[in-house]
């Protein structure tokens, strides 16, 4: 038995780790948030070149042909460094889909793509887990109708994967004829989504969809997301640790007054286990089927959690400094908001914890 | 990450399975406070016998013997724990004391003590905690002084948990009251018979006495019953504090409490709706659920840190801090869920489960507190795990002691 990451995945995480901290610094995500942009086009290419794109994808594909728990090491080092690029969606949750959905020719065509860099998808399944302001796609007759809301990775997308009334998944182009997009502005502007709205539209079916294999996505999604409220969460830790450590009040550095030193502690204490978690959720993906779910949706529910947490608390360790734009600490709490509320907050992944488990009224 | 055992380990869990098998009848659930009865020791020696207990405890002091093998005695908790069969005896001679003299003691007294220790023979109970000296152990007051080959005690301990049925003490003491404070203390080993020893029981909030304070009057013991050297005690306490924490916090504890609560959630019912069907108490267990899971994850990533000889780091100082306040979450949940039935105590009519809840809450809190206070765990993990300055110590006045 061994519960710790091998040598590879941790060259792998701290590779990527290396290049975002080089690459997409603060002021990089400054520029990409104040011009609001869809995604910074350097960093998202320096990743490309790496192999993020298609680290889900075979390598029959192009692809490297990693895991689940792979993808969640690197999506932790995005929350990290609130890197303003595309990722759940066209890195994880699409690939998934085609790779399990599609046919040998969707496969054959649209993998290549992912893996290369050459397209972006957007991911609109946001009303499989929950519709907002009446929100929803039909399909008929092979085209889609309707508005999709909260598309991640949406505006940097030239594809966009799309769930219809039946859970079946279809892959439609950002040009279509009847589509339209736009950006909903959220407190995260290092990862905006879209909004689209679909006036019968040409759209691709993925020839073996079925609902199992969208709540493997949606699942695969969720981990991501936990992933990195990890990495922002550890991040933001980090910083209040070096701040408290700089920071000097009544002739001493306010690291230390326990009070200040007590705050860390328990930001500390919460963020350890849920690695754990993560990394059991994450790897339960790929060996796990029984628990997949569950642990799923339980790493979502519990690191959103802690996220709010220690996002807060980080920031009150800062003091007045954290409360400003100029030190940037909000983009990472900005960052574990939104990681919150997408694909299913805290609360409503409970009841999915507690429904998958049986517990709780028997339906009648 | 690959959570398979491999063959061989599935091997040995075959063998722990034949033995609990061929043994079902052995089952004595007795736990508790006081000495093991002569069932339980009968028990314990079958372990040792058969490498269930005592496991990587040299055959030359009574042990099995083998290699130490974190995995496999992994395996053997699981399988007991699976099979409802008691695990080998756990008390503080055997998960402190014994480590300590096989790292610090003499040869003699490994020969004296191991064995009988590990058989549940000798008891022992820990004299560290006096009234002064809680969280700021190292003060501590109680003298020893010499006398020819002797040391002659006097002073006072408290939070002895075993000491009215306890055989001997491992006691710290301070030897050199000149010496800066974590210098002058002393390691000895004593037995409960001496004279000048009073043990008075210690009534806890819980309504029993679970601990008691110790008296010493003029109590003699032979300076051959040092562990480590004049001076060193603190250093050989360290060395069995570190094993306190690792067991205090056990997620396997939480895992079958939060199975209990499952149970109970759905078998208990008020007004005719089950537990588990009120949507505000689902949802505090399934958030205590996902806390049960990573905390038990989470001792799978330190076991296999452990099995490699790293050292777990922050992973490992968050342990005793998150493990009992979620023991403790787990009991409140119980008592919230039973409502009004969650409050009786005793012998009362209605009673559930012999009111192991409240029992449990209110002795949990009595562990958040003892063995490192939770504030204590924080600054241990903000200054061993995250780098952060200590406390300043107050300027001293010219002239003060």
């Amino acid at each position: 038995m061994e519960f710790a990451l091998s040598e590879e995945q941790r060259l792998l995480q701290d590779s990527v780790g290396r290049f975002l901290e080089e690459v997409s610094e603060l002021d990089v995500v400054r520029k990409a948030a104040d011009q609001h942009a869809s995604h910074s086009r350097e960093v998202w290419e320096g990743l490309v070149e790496l192999g993020v794109a298609g680290m889900l994808v075979p390598e029959e594909f192009g692809g490297l042909g990693l895991g689940i728990l792979e993808a969640a090491l690197i999506s932790e080092m995005l929350g990290r460094c609130v890197a303003p690029v595309p990722f759940v969606a066209t890195a994880v949750m699409a690939p998934l889909a085609i790779s399990r959905a599609g046919s040998r020719a969707q496969k054959e065509v649209w993998l290549p793509l992912l893996a290369s860099g050459e397209r972006i998808v957007g991911a609109a399944l946001s009303e499989v887990v929950g519709a907002r302001d009446g929100a929803g796609i039909t399909s008929a007759e092979g085209k889609l109708s309707g508005r999709a809301l909260f598309v991640i990775d949406g505006p940097a997308a030239d594809v966009f994967l799309i769930a219809d009334q039946n859970k079946a998944l279809y892959l439609v182009d950002s040009n279509a004829n009847g589509l339209t997009r736009r950006e909903l502005t959220t407190i995260d502007l290092t990862r905006p989504v879209s909004e689209l709205v679909l006036d019968n539209v040409a759209a691709e079916m993925l020839a073996n969809s079925s609902a199992e294999i969208v709540d493997g996505v949606i699942d695969a999604g969720r981990i991501m997301l936990a992933a990195d409220t990890l990495g922002a969460g550890d991040m933001m830790l980090e910083k209040a640790v070096a701040y408290a450590k700089e920071r000097k009040q009544f002739s001493r550095v306010i690291g230390s007054f326990q009070a200040v030193k007590h705050l860390c502690a328990e930001m500390a204490a919460e963020l350890e286990p849920c690695r754990s978690l993560l990394w059991y959720a994450a790897y339960a993906q790929d060996a796990l089927p029984d628990e997949s779910r569950l642990m799923a949706t339980h790493v979502k529910a519990h690191l959103s959690e802690t996220g709010r947490f220690v996002a807060r608390t980080a920031t009150e360790v800062h003091g007045g400094m954290g409360f400003t734009d100029l030190l940037g600490l909000h983009y990472w709490f900005k960052r574990i908001g939104l990681d919150r509320q997408l694909l299913g907050g805290p609360e409503r992944l409970r009841e999915e914890v507690a429904r998958l488990q049986g517990w709780g009224p028997v339906a009648a | 990450m690959d959570l398979a055992f491999g063959a061989s380990y599935e091997e040995f869990r075959a063998d722990v399975r034949r033995f609990l098998e061929e043994n079902k009848k052995n089952k004595s659930g007795e736990k508790g406070l006081s000495r093991p009865s002569s069932d339980v020791r009968k028990w314990q020696k079958l372990l040792i016998e058969n490498g269930y207990a005592a496991r990587a405890i040299p055959r030359e002091y009574g042990g099995y013997g083998a290699e130490p093998d974190i995995l496999k005695s992994r395996i053997i908790a699981e399988e007991f724990t699976k099979a409802g069969m008691p695990l080998g005896m756990s008390n503080q001679g055997i998960s402190m004391l014994v480590p300590t003299l096989l790292e610090l003691g003499t040869e003699e007294q490994k020969q004296n003590w191991i064995a009988s220790t590990i058989r549940g023979e000798t008891v022992w109970c820990q004299g560290y905690s006096e009234p002064g000296s809680g969280s700021d152990l190292a003060s501590l007051q109680t003298k020893a002084t010499e006398d020819g080959d002797d040391f002659i005690i006097n002073g006072q301990k408290i939070w002895t948990s075993t000491a009215k049925s306890a055989d001997m003490m491992f006691c710290l003491v301070r030897t050199e009251p000149d010496a800066p404070k974590h210098e002058g203390i002393s390691y000895l080993i004593f037995s409960m018979d001496t004279p000048g020893i009073e043990v008075r029981p210690l009534k806890t909030m819980t309504g029993h006495a679970e601990f008691n304070e110790v008296f010493f009057t003029d109590v003699r013991v032979p300076k051959s019953q040092i562990v480590g050297k004049r001076g060193q005690g603190w250093f050989v306490a360290n060395a069995t504090l570190k094993h306190e924490r690792g067991m205090l916090g056990d997620p396997n504890q939480a895992g079958t409490r939060l199975a209990a609560i499952v149970d109970l959630m759905h078998e208990e019912t008020v007004s005719g709706e089950r537990l588990i069907d009120n949507p505000l108490f689902r949802d505090r267990l399934v958030q205590l659920q996902a806390r049960v899971f990573a905390m038990q994850f989470h001792g799978m990533r330190l076991l296999t840190a452990n099995a490699k000889g790293e050292r777990g780091g922050i992973a490992s100082l968050v342990v005793k801090l998150m493990g009992c306040e979620l023991n403790h979450q787990l009991a409140a949940l119980a008592i919230d869920a039973l409502g009004e039935l969650g409050v009786l105590y005793e012998d009362s009519a209605h009673l559930r489960n012999n009111g192991r809840w409240q029992w449990s809450y209110m002795f949990d809190l009595g562990l958040i507190i003892g063995g490192g206070t939770a504030q204590i765990q924080k600054n241990i993990i903000s200054e061993r795990g995250l780098g952060m300055p200590r406390e300043p110590k107050p300027a001293k006045k010219e002239g003060a002691a």
